[in-house]
Formats: C-alpha cells, structure tokens, sequence
C-alpha cells in the first residue's frame, strides 16, 4: 500500500518535473561549444581520451587567456554512448543553452548523419573532423558542414598510394590482395567506394569483410582473412571492435606491418591489450601522438597545475593519440572562431559568423608554432568549395611503447577522390532537397 | 465523490459497449487528446518535442504492436526490431520510387508490407512456443538487419547504408525532411497513433481480440471451441507487425530523419518488449505507460542533475542513470506484476471510493 502509494508520488513527481528539462539559465558574452562524448558504453576507450582532450584544451584557452580573444568559452559535456538517439537528444538539449551552440564536434558518423540535415536550420556548424560523410566536403552543397583535415576517401586513397610505395610502385599493386575489414555501420562503409575505384584502376584484389556492431566477436572475419591469406589489410573499427581485431590480427600471425588501420583505428587502447603481438602494427594518421609539444607544456601548466585536468593528476595519458585529436579539434574550432572575429568582432559570434570562421580557416605554419603546435600537425586551408582542406595523411607505427610516424606525408589521390566526391554531393544533396551556392558570391 | 458512475444508466447495447462506458472516462480522455494535439506544439520548445515527445509516441506505437502479439495473442517475440526496419525501409523505398504517394499513405503502405513479413516470419509459430518461439523470432531479427545491411538496392545504392526522409508535405505542411518544423511531425505522430491505437483498443475488445486471448490462455481449448489457430496467430503477427512497420517508418521519417540499420537492432526489441512487460501485458493503455516509462525516465533522470545544481561527471551521471533505472524496473516488477496499467487501474478504483474508503 505504502510502496504503491510511493510509486504514484514518484511518476506524478517525473510528470510535475519533466517539463521544466532544459530550462538553463543564459550566459552573456561567451561561446558555447556543446560536447557529445561517450565516456561509458562499449565506446569509452575511444571516447575517454577524445573527451578529456577537448576539456583540457578549451581549459587552458580560458585559463590562460580568458578564452578566444577574451572571450570566454563555454562547453558543456552530454553522455551519448556513441549512440545516435542518445547523441540526437543531447544535441537537442544542449543547442539552445549559454546563448546557443555554434559548432557541434558529434564524434559519431552516425551522429553526424543525423546533424547535417540540422545544421542549416538550426545555424549550428558541424565540424566532422575526419569522420562523417565524405561528400559534405563539397562546400558548394554543404555549406554548414566541415570535415577538414581530411575525409574517408582521401585517407583511403593516402592508404593505397602508401601501400604501393612499400610495394615499389603504384603499377606493382596489380593482382595483390587487400582486405579492408570495416565497422558494419555508414562510418564503416565510407571508405568502401574508393576502395573499389582504386581496385579498378590499379588492378589490386579488394575483399570487403563486415564486423557487426559492436565488434567483440570477429572469429568468422579472422578465418575468413586467413583463407584468403590477403597481403595488406584495412582495418575500419571503432571503440572495442579495434583491440579485438589487433589481436585477432596477431593471433592468426598476419604480419603486423602490413596491418593498417585508418585513423580511428590506431590508438593505444587498441594496442595495448594486444601486448607484444601488436608491435609493428600501423595505422593512418593525420597529426602526431605524444606530449612532447609545446601545448601539452602548456597544458600541464595551467591546467593540470591548477587542478583542473580531466585525468586529475594522472598525466601519463596525456598525448595519447586521440586526446591529441581533440585537442587539435579544439584547436581547429577555437582558431576558426578566432578567424571569424578577426572579421566580426571579439564578442560572442552567431552560428553564421562562425561558419565564415570555418570558410575562411588558414592555418599557417607560423600560427601553429604560436599555438605550440608545430610538428604536431601541417597547416591548413580550408575554401568554400572546399570543406576538406589540403590535408595529408602519415603512416604511425606502434613500437610496443608508443606511436610514432613512419611515412612522409602522403598527399591523397584527389584527382580520383575529387570527381566522386563531388557526384556524390550531388546524389546526397539531392535528397535534401538541397539547391548549389555560387562560391564566387561569397566573401 | 467526484469519479463515480452512480446515476448513468446505459440503456442501449451501443453504450454498455462503449470504449470509455464512464461520462468521466469520455471527458476527460477527450480533454487529455484535445489538449495533446493543441498544447505541445503551441507551449513545447524544440527539445521537448523532438527528443521527448516524438519518441515517446514512436515507441509507444511499436509497444502497442508488440502488447497485441505478445500481451494479447501469447505468441512472444523478439523481431520487433527487425519488423521496425522493414517498415523503415519499405517507407523509404516507396516515397522514393513514387515521390508523389501521399506520406500517411506511405506509412501505412509500409505497414502492410512489414505485416507481410511478419506473417512470413510468424509461420513457425505454429510449431513452436514459448521461448523456442522467442528464439524462431530473434532469427527474424538478425536475418532482416542482415539483409538491410547487406543489400544495397533497400537504401538506393548509398554508399554510407543510410536511409535518409526526403522532404515531403501533408495538406502543404512539410512533415517530413529537415525543414518540417517538430511541431509539425509532432502531430503527424500524435494523429497517427491517436488513429491506430483506437484501432488497437477496439480490435482487442472485439472477435479478433477475444480469439487471440482464446489462443494465449490455453491454445488446446481455443481449438476445440473452434478457434483455428493458424489464421489467429498469422493473424496476430500480421497486425502486430503491421503496427511495428509503422512505428519504424515513424521512428526514421518523424523522428531521426536518417537511419541505418543500428537503429534497429536487436537492442530495439528488447526495449520494446521491456515496454510491454512493465507497462502491462495484455493493456493497450500498459503499452503507452511502459513506452512512457522507458522513453521518458532515462531522460528525466539526465535531467536530475542539471536541475539540482549538481555538477558531476557525465560518465557517473550515465552510470548512476543506468543503475537507477535498472532499480525502478525491478521495484515496478515487484511491486506490482501485472504493469503500470495495473497500477493506474488499483489508482482509478481507490479514486472511486475516495474520500470515503471502506
């Protein structure tokens, strides 16, 4: 009686208190900058790293000087779970808090599937930072989504032009065997089409095995691999799915150098449970690993002096691979923040002005060394037609003890990646209903 | 005092068989839809709509579809994940080959598709029962999100394997794609489910509804007394699927707006079978409270935190979320077994009674 009793107060108290979800208080003269992250869940690895770089480095911004240009940065932290539901609902609660979001980092293909069609209705940037969809690179239809430094398909034509220089020539990859081992979800699939465009041209063997979500289980792929005895093999995972494969990789005595995952796929948690197996395995990157730049120095300093770092005490994580991302990220956001203000104004910025920021991104050598930058990652230069930049891609290996880069950069095939690129915005602005801008109207 | 039914005397068929038999009933669930259609679109901001509102009704469509298989035939499944996506995908590929196909039309084109699968999938309920019947319908389920994932012609050749609603409008709104406002797909869902759940409700009181619970109560007897068994059970995983399809092409053009196949797996239909089971095997009112239990609680206990000021970590915030919730199912189970719906009905008797309790 009393517990039921107990229970009707309890449901009529959720009923009472629900709509008061989302109600937050406005904060003047600050940017918002709402973070999805996914601490818990099969994709914490990936995610804890990833968040805690982001906190440290919008931290040290505001700790060292008081934000963007003074103006103060606000972030506030949702737990998705990697889950694209979970990620539609905190990006819903979040976009209109401290004044409104003006960029969303989802860190999820799947999310960012589901914010592009958002994005210019909502006035929120999105910046897919070598994830989402490839064909929103084209700025002409695209005009609200940034996936610089580069997209799936250009890091997939970086790998191919790699593997065909360790083989002594892009002619000599004919007949040789690929295997490209991908997440079964869109962010897994990205890379398929140049995969078998470049099979095409150069005559290679591609062979495409799916791992269902979330990737504990890759028994079945591993013999099916090693029947087919591949010599290279591509590896498109994400969260527990990559320590497995790695394993898997060494169990079945694949030779680790010629194991490469794409720049999702190669970070320490991946390795690490692998143990000694796992050495030599390489995957692609886009920016260095390891604390040893002028940002983590300063990282540490006014951040993680004052007590306010996102591991604590503990800066052994500090550098690790994807923490380095986001803090890159971070860095790519503030700066084209920064940009917009050197034309708009040191205030808090609209969505809109910010997405100028991002158009008009140049990030030169010079800036990234008074960011403590230098060596950490290569500049950039992002057009309106252009959301993808001139990034490259490298090659990282694992030494046992940590990541370190192998190749020079490799600039991506874009005479190949371009002309589908663009055919595909076509297709997938088309179903939006989306029509093209006049990039030379643009200023 | 003020919910007694003291002096209302039915004197026709029509009103001692009426859905709402009670004045009070009539008035005051004609009130509560009145207002659902008026209020949220004109008071609720964004969020409300699009992250609370629009998935409740989603889910408490598919729920509805799976408390007339489960709850009202006895026939137990875990493909309501899989039945979702064919509907999703059956939505997809019609409104795209036939732009011009009216969009409620579409929804309910896919509906009658996804009950043509689950008709297929429920053949081997004939045989087996019971959890063997469960895991019959659990293949069902990885087969479909298999195939999906698998064929590219169900999303039109789209490299990523996502399905995305195209723009579409309704009376000149636009209900679905980016630029339909959430108020706008608020309606189209609330309308859809208001439709159908009466449907629901009707159904179950009628021949179709007593013969399914004939079936689910004891299936020998119900043979015996002239039930044949295959039409009623095909025809339970007929509508019942019917109602999952619906709810998927909801779940991708009112809710998501895009999806891929991990939208429907396997963890869908467990949720939707948490649903029913907490909110009342056997109710169509369980359906909604359950999907409302599920949809909204982990919601709300998001919320908490921020509401109290308390500035804590989103990975404990995520765990205690979890562990909460976890606790409030197995206190709701213990507490009463029968359902939310239970509940509601021991609240209405003591609501007649009140203030003067024996």
């Amino acid at each position: 009686m009393k517990a039921r009793a107990f229970t009707i107060t309890v449901l009529a108290l959720a009923l009472i208190l629900a709509p008061w979800a989302g109600v937050a208080l406005a904060q003047d003269k600050a940017v918002f900058i709402p973070l999805l992250v996914y601490r818990t869940g099969p994709y914490a690895p990936s995610g804890i790293p990833l968040a805690n770089g982001g906190a440290d480095y919008f931290n040290l911004l505001n700790e060292r000087d008081g934000g963007i240009n003074g103006v103060k940065i606000v972030f506030e932290e949702c737990e998705t779970q990697y889950d694209t539901k979970q990620g539609v609902e905190c990006y819903e609660r979040l976009k209109n808090k401290n004044g409104g979001a003006v960029v969303v980092n989802p860190y999820s293909t799947g999310i960012t599937y589901q914010l592009i069609p958002k994005a210019p209705v909502d006035k929120i940037v999105v910046h897919s930072m070598g994830y989402g969809m490839t064909a929103s690179a084209d700025g002409r239809w695209f005009p609200w989504i940034f996936n610089f430094p580069m997209t799936y398909w250009s890091q997939a034509s970086a790998f191919v032009k790699y593997v065909g220089q360790q083989e002594g020539g892009t002619d000599k990859l004919k007949g040789k065997k690929i295997a490209h081992i991908y997440h079964n979800s869109p962010y897994g699939k990205e890379a398929n089409p140049t995969l078998e465009e470049l099979a095409r041209r150069l005559g290679f063997e591609l062979t495409l095995l799916a791992v269902d979500h979330p990737g504990q289980e890759q028994k079945a792929t591993w013999l099916q691999v090693r029947r087919l005895n591949p010599d290279w093999i591509y590896i498109s995972g994400w969260g527990v799915m990559n320590q497995v494969a790695v394993k898997e990789a060494a169990a079945h005595g694949m030779k680790m150098d010629h194991v490469i995952g794409n720049w999702w796929t190669g970070t320490e948690a991946d390795v690490i449970p692998a143990g000694d197996a796992a050495k030599g395995y390489k995957s692609m990157a886009f920016h260095a690993a390891g604390a040893n730049f002028k940002v983590h120095q300063e990282i540490f300093k006014h951040v993680y002096e004052k007590g306010k770092g996102a591991y604590g005490s503990d800066r052994s994580r500090v550098g690790e691979v994807l923490y380095n991302r986001f803090v890159i990220n971070a860095m790519l956001d503030t700066e084209a923040i920064r940009s917009a203000m050197a034309k708009f104004g040191n205030k808090p910025l609209t969505g809109e002005q910010v997405r100028w920021g991002f158009e008009n991104l140049n990030l030169t050598e010079k800036r990234l060394d008074e960011l403590g930058m230098k060596g950490l990652l290569r500049p950039l230069k992002v057009t309106c037609e252009n959301h993808e930049g001139n990034g490259m891609a490298a090659v990282q290996q694992w030494d046992g003890k940590q990541w370190k880069i192998v190749s020079d950069w490799i600039e991506p095939m874009r005479e190949v990646v371009r002309p589908k690129l663009e055919a595909a915005a076509v297709e997938e602005a088309k179903k939006l209903g989306y029509t093209m801008r006049d990039c030379s109207k643009e200023k | 005092m003020i919910y007694r039914e003291a002096g209302q005397f039915k004197t026709s068929y029509a009103a001692d068989q009426a859905v709402f038999p009670i004045v009070q009933d009539r008035v005051v669930v004609g009130a509560f839809l009145a207002l659902a259609f008026v209020l949220p679109p004109a008071l609720a901001g964004e969020y409300w709509l699009q992250a609370v509102l629009i998935p409740f009704l989603v889910y408490a469509m598919a729920a509805v579809g799976l408390n007339l298989l489960t709850g009202y035939a006895g026939q137990v499944s875990l493909g309501t994940g899989g039945f979702m996506a064919v509907g999703a995908y059956a939505a997809f590929k019609l409104t795209t080959a036939f732009p011009g196909l009216n969009i409620l039309l579409v929804f309910v084109l896919a509906g009658v598709i996804a009950a043509g699968v689950g008709i297929v999938f429920g053949l081997p309920s004939l045989r087996i029962k019971g959890f063997y019947l469960a895991v019959a319908t659990l293949a069902a389920q990885f087969f479909l999100i298999w195939l999906f994932n698998k064929v590219a012609w169900f999303v039109n050749y789209a490299p990523s394997g996502t399905i995305t609603a195209p723009p579409r409008t309704m009376l000149g709104v636009m209900v679905t794609g980016p630029e339909a406002t959430a108020a706008a797909r608020y309606v189209v869902a609330l309308g859809l489910v208001v439709v159908f759940g009466m449907i629901a409700k009707n159904l179950v009181r009628g021949r179709v509804g007593r013969s399914w619970m004939a079936i689910r109560d004891r299936d020998i007897a119900a043979e015996i007394i002239g039930i044949r068994p295959l039409r009623t059970k095909l025809l339970a995983f007929a509508i019942s699927s019917f109602y999952c399809g619906i709810a998927g092409s909801m779940l991708v053009f009112l809710f998501l707006g895009s999806a891929e196949t991990q939208a429907f797996d396997i963890n869908q239909s467990f949720l939707v079978l948490f649903m029913v089971i907490i909110g009342g095997l056997g109710s169509i009112l369980g359906s909604f409270l359950g999907a409302a239990f599920i949809i909204l609680m982990p919601i709300f206990l998001a919320n908490v935190p921020h509401w109290l000021g308390l500035d804590i970590s989103v990975a404990l915030q995520k765990q205690i979320e979890v562990m909460i919730f976890g606790g409030l199912i197995l206190f709701f189970l213990i507490v009463e077994p029968h359902g939310l719906a239970r509940l509601w009905q021991i609240a209405k008797e003591k609501l007649r009674l009140w203030p003067f309790p024996h």
